[in-house]
């Protein structure tokens, strides 16, 4: 924190996953993809990345298959809105506590 | 180049000169003509300029911070209560640091309605974190806008630039207009210290948590508290800049010397009268008369209101016998904004005037030269009863006080 000029002490951050924090422990719902619905899985083509388009943390990736960074998802659930071809699912984040406390260990 | 023109012109006539980027403003009265004058220069061709015609003026305060944001040179005008309008990104433009410059052309607050001259719009938003430059004249108008510019971008604070509806916007006086080329080397393109940009994205204001915390890359960022005390060093500090910018004004066009308070016949002064905007020109033929009368009496005009230059004020009125604030606005409940301010920076010095305020030409109440006469000659005549509470000025149909 220096303050050797006017105008420097301001609220300024590089955007970048983590800003706010690990947020995917905010989430109640986990969003998953079905890979057999799913358009640049299922074409293998650079395509649609509707979810990557709406997600509003930037972490969905524009791969194929498009992945999710469940470290910083918060579950609004916005890409299951979205997906035009329903490939994404919201399911309760409790039934994932397995996977979650391996994560944890 | 000499020009006959009205205040608004003046003011218009600086902002083009200023070669400012972005207008966004929305008309209102006393203000309009100078929104119109920007909008014919931007339709001539003799202003490169986006104009953003606007639905409101919290929009076009919006637009501005955009603009700002992008980093442009970025101006807007309003009055009263389009300036109240704008009050929630007055505060956003100033916390942000965005050096957008604004003309206040002074005008009473609805309830009731009124369209005509006072102070109370420019006043209630003293605390905003915006720098309040206020002009005299139409030739202040002019220079002030330009200075304003290079103040704001200097110091990364938005500045207004305030002057009367109707006694300054829509009166004639010749007042001189600088070259072109002489304001280009004086004013500089903006070169913003932060900006938005494509190549080096960044988040600006998003929320920001009381304490300082590591941000993505693990270095400590700053937290609110540290981010507005920045705000307000930096407000104190621009003090010392608004000076070095007067100076160098003063060196290239010969105008200037007196960026924070104007004095008129202060030196040998016993009692001095403090006032706002061209009031304290007005005022300026209450002392000649007096002065031939036999009192030792001055006016002075305080010309930059925030940041309040204190140590200016007590080294202008330490050791006078009294000090007369004359204020166009209150702050309701209490008193003069202005003499509240005064009284507060002479506290600590050992030669303490006497001091009182008067109220007068709200809501554009005739302010006239006898009433002034008769004032500054009471207060004059006996300082020690004067007492601390406002006296009102023209007041009808009650008993003044």
């Amino acid at each position: 924190m220096k303050n050797d000029d006017f105008g420097c002490m301001i609220s300024k951050s590089e955007p970048g996953p983590g800003d706010g924090g690990r947020t995917g422990s905010w989430r109640v719902q986990r969003p998953v993809i079905d890979l057999t619905k799913c358009i640049p899985a299922k074409t293998g083509k650079a395509a649609c990345f509707t979810c990557w388009l709406f997600c509003p943390d930037a972490v969905v990736s524009k791969t194929i298959p498009p992945k999710i960074d469940y470290v910083y998802c918060k579950g609004c659930g916005i890409c299951a809105e979205e997906c035009p071809s329903g490939a994404i699912s919201m399911e309760d984040e409790s039934s994932f506590i397995h996977d979650i406390m391996k994560e944890n260990k | 180049m000499h020009l006959i023109e009205s205040g608004n012109v003046a003011a218009a006539t600086g902002v083009k000169l200023s070669r400012v980027q972005v207008v966004a403003a929305y008309p209102i009265t006393p203000q309009t003509p100078l929104t119109e004058k920007l909008s014919e220069f931007v339709a001539e061709g003799s202003l490169d300029s986006e104009y953003i015609p606007v639905e409101s003026e919290h929009s076009a305060m919006a637009v501005c911070i955009a603009a700002s944001s992008a980093g442009t040179r970025t101006f807007t005008a309003t009055s009263a209560n389009g300036l109240l309008y704008m009050n929630e990104q007055l505060h956003w433009a100033a916390g942000a640091r965005l050096p957008i410059v604004m003309c206040v052309v002074n005008r009473g607050i609805g309830a009731p309605w009124t369209v005509w001259n006072d102070h109370q719009d420019s006043i209630s938003q003293r605390d905003g974190g915006w720098i309040q430059l206020y002009a005299n004249d139409h030739q202040q108008i002019i220079d002030t806008v330009i200075k304003a510019f290079r103040l704001a971008e200097t110091v990364s604070i938005p500045v207004m630039v305030c002057y009367d509806g109707y006694l300054l916007s829509h009166t004639y006086m010749p007042f001189d207009t600088p070259d072109q080329d002489k304001v280009d080397s004086f004013l500089p393109a903006f070169n913003p210290i932060n900006k938005l940009d494509p190549e080096n994205p960044s988040n600006f204001n998003s929320v920001t948590l009381p304490d300082v915390r590591p941000d993505v890359r693990g270095n400590m960022a700053p937290g609110y508290m540290e981010i507005r005390h920045g705000l307000h060093q930096d407000m104190r500090r621009s003090m010392d800049v608004l000076q070095e910018i007067d100076q160098s004004f003063f060196e290239e066009f010969g105008r200037g010397g007196n960026p924070f308070l104007e004095p008129y016949r202060c030196d040998d002064a016993d009692h001095v009268v403090v006032c706002l905007g061209s009031l304290s020109y007005h005022m300026r033929d209450v002392i000649d008369e007096l002065r031939a009368e036999g009192t030792a009496v001055g006016v002075m005009g305080v010309q930059l209101y925030r940041p309040f230059p204190d140590q200016a004020i007590v080294d202008a009125l330490a050791g006078k016998r009294s000090v007369m604030v004359f204020e166009k606005a209150l702050s309701y409940g209490n008193q003069g904004a202005l003499y509240a301010d005064i009284k507060s920076a002479l506290y600590t010095c050992t030669e303490r005037p006497l001091i009182c305020n008067h109220i007068l030409g709200l809501g554009g109440r005739e302010i006239k030269t006898k009433h002034l006469y008769d004032a500054v000659k009471q207060s004059c005549e006996n300082p020690e009863t004067m007492g601390d509470t406002p006296r009102w000025i023209g007041l009808k149909c009650q008993d003044n006080g």
